[in-house]
């Protein structure tokens, strides 16, 4: 963070509470220039009120674990300059919506990433480990669209934009469902019946109304709704094979 | 709450359904042109079994088509799950049905 200051401040709300419940608090904050979002919660965090909790890790836009809802709108913070999100100096942030909250601005993963597991994404090898590698060719169509979504950084900013997801809790969800999609077009993974099986379920892919707020709000520009697409099509021509 | 069967089944019923969308307006506007009482109407559609045809097979479309639709929204805004889901989704499509082959032989059948 650069330090040069200013005598301007933000205006900042924070969401803090838990579960149960809460409110927005105000804090002011110095402007800094080249300032993200993260460096404003962590100077809340460390000059004014040490009881706030929030969950980072990189800081440089690889792990996913710092996004929250930023002026109403889900964003990676480490990589968010307040610049290009303030309107007249004011910032609010609150937790990522569509999860658990266990505190302030952390929420539970949990089901965002149980629904991994529930649209078939865990490996299963092709091969063991004394069989000849599968060859993967990446000119091949299936490997550049398997290509397309495997930059996933798990950061659940599609989850949170994801209105069928409010609607539906049971709906799988973009960053899931891309990964399924991924697996399903790996020659390297051999259970894309189970994927395709798992996502045809009543929770499925098939949910999805494309209103493509996964897309528009993917801080690494995947395309899930293009993915979840692909699985509707790929089940479809499976249940008609079958 | 939609498998991949009510999926493809909502996507069948509106294929069906488009042309035959058409072929109603078009039929509509084209009989119209002169004037028509209900008398004349009846008169060329009763003992038609192209209009029965017509009209069921647009009323059986129309009554999976709806029932799936409506299937989502009560699940969506107003959170009806389970059985109750179930139930209400049939009920849709048998009361669509019913009226509508009802109405599909009050003006074909005779």
């Amino acid at each position: 963070m650069n330090t040069s200051n200013t005598s301007a401040s933000l205006n900042v709300s924070v969401w803090r509470g838990t579960s149960d419940g809460g409110e927005f608090r105000s804090y002011q904050v110095p402007v800094q220039s080249n300032q993200t979002v993260l460096d404003v919660v962590t100077w809340i965090q460390q000059r004014i009120d040490n009881t706030l909790s929030y969950r980072f890790a990189c800081r440089v836009g690889m792990c996913g674990s710092c996004a929250m809802t930023v002026n109403g709108e889900p964003r990676w913070t480490c990589r968010t300059h307040v610049n290009n999100v303030t309107e007249n100096a004011t910032l609010e942030i609150a937790p990522l919506r569509n999860l658990p909250v266990i505190k302030d601005l952390t929420t539970n993963m949990d089901p965002f990433f149980d629904k991994w597991i529930k649209a078939g994404g865990v490996h299963e090898p092709s091969a063991l480990r004394n069989d000849p590698m599968v060859p993967v060719n990446p000119e091949s169509k299936a490997r550049k669209v398997a290509s397309e979504g495997v930059e996933c950084i798990n950061c659940a900013v599609c989850y949170s934009a994801c209105d069928t997801v409010a609607a539906n809790p049971d709906y799988l969800g973009p960053a899931a469902l891309q990964r399924a999609w991924t697996l399903v077009n790996d020659v390297k993974h051999n259970g894309k019946n189970t994927v395709l099986s798992a996502v045809s379920e009543s929770g499925g892919c098939h949910n999805c109304h494309s209103h493509g707020s996964c897309t528009r709000y993917c801080p690494v520009e995947l395309n899930p709704m293009k993915a979840v697409a692909g699985l509707k099509k790929s089940t479809v021509l499976s249940l008609l094979r079958s | 709450m939609l498998d991949v069967r009510l999926y493809l089944l909502q996507r069948i019923s509106a294929l069906i359904m488009a042309p035959l969308v058409i072929g109603h307006i078009a039929v509509m506007i084209y009989a119209v042109q002169g004037g028509l009482s209900a008398a004349e109407i009846l008169g060329r559609t009763q003992g038609s079994l192209w209009w029965m045809l017509f009209y069921g097979l647009f009323v059986i479309a129309v009554s999976v088509h709806a029932a799936i639709g409506l299937r989502v929204v009560v699940h969506e805004w107003l959170g009806l799950k389970g059985i109750a889901l179930r139930l209400f989704t049939s009920f849709v499509f048998v009361v669509l049905l019913a009226l509508g082959l009802r109405a599909v032989m009050a003006v074909t059948a005779g």
